[in-house]
């Protein structure tokens, strides 16, 4: 697997890695697969344990992408590690309580409620 | 009054391909006024649909191919994806939010095609799949 184009802005504040979503649609499925590579690397090379996934750039996303954010939030669980997600917009957070994937992660309204006691 | 438009299209099983028809359907339900809310869902669905009858049905085999057909009135949407796999029974997904399913990475797809669209139907065989949408109230 090629790294392939950057998919995630990474900024390090503190202990807590924060990973922002630069594509507007989480849909392809090439697309899903490098983003899904370049966040597990996140916790499998770099070794980070407090992680924060921001969707403010976030328009649409498909059920494979949740399969990712799924497994991502298995690998960080795995290293006793904790991940939030943040700044999700209404019509997404819909496909999340659909789903009830808002009971498994811990989703917070914007960043600075995520970086709060993380 | 817009007229009806309806089209049909076959496209080998290749998701760039998927998507321009998605697009195609997308811009017809703008030019029609469809509120910005069904077009979030209607998108997300015809996602779901489309790339389950290329990955799912057909296997991503570029041999085959997928048939989708488009009814578009004022009032609803109707869209046909017909695959070349051998199908599947809907009933025998099982419930992604149940607890012992809730953390498994697949199975999301079809409900939420059923959340956001009125009508989502599948053949006997399980490879064609009609799904409608009537347009919310402004």
């Amino acid at each position: 697997m090629s790294a392939g184009q950057r998919r995630l802005d990474i900024e390090q504040i503190g202990e807590v890695t924060v990973a922002k979503f630069i594509d507007k649609k989480i849909l392809d499925e090439n697309n899903i697969q490098v983003i899904g590579n370049q966040l597990f690397g996140l916790v499998e090379e770099d070794g980070r344990k407090k992680i924060v996934l921001d969707f403010t750039a976030v328009e649409y996303l498909s059920s494979a992408a949740l399969g990712k954010l799924i497994t991502m939030d298995k690998k960080v669980k795995a290293a006793s590690g904790k991940l939030r997600l943040c700044s999700i917009r209404p019509d997404i957070y819909e496909v999340f309580a659909i789903t009830r994937l808002n009971k498994l992660f811990d989703i917070k309204d914007d960043q600075e409620a995520a970086l709060a006691g993380f | 009054m817009a007229e009806p438009v309806q089209f049909e299209v076959t496209i080998p099983s290749d998701t760039i391909r998927g998507h321009e028809v998605q697009e195609k359907i997308l811009e017809l339900l703008e030019e029609y006024s469809f509120p910005e809310k069904d077009l979030f869902g209607i998108k997300l669905a015809l996602e779901e649909a489309i790339v389950n009858a290329i990955k799912h049905g057909n296997g991503m085999d570029p041999s085959k191919s997928v048939r989708i057909s488009c009814h578009l009135t004022e009032e609803k949407l109707s869209v046909t994806i017909e695959d070349e796999g051998d199908g599947f029974a809907p009933e025998d997904v099982p419930d992604p939010t149940e607890d012992d399913n809730i953390d498994k990475p697949s199975g999301r797809g079809l409900m939420l095609m059923r959340a956001f669209m009125n009508l989502i139907q599948y053949n006997e065989r399980g490879n064609r799949l009609t799904m409608e949408k009537r347009r919310s109230p402004d």
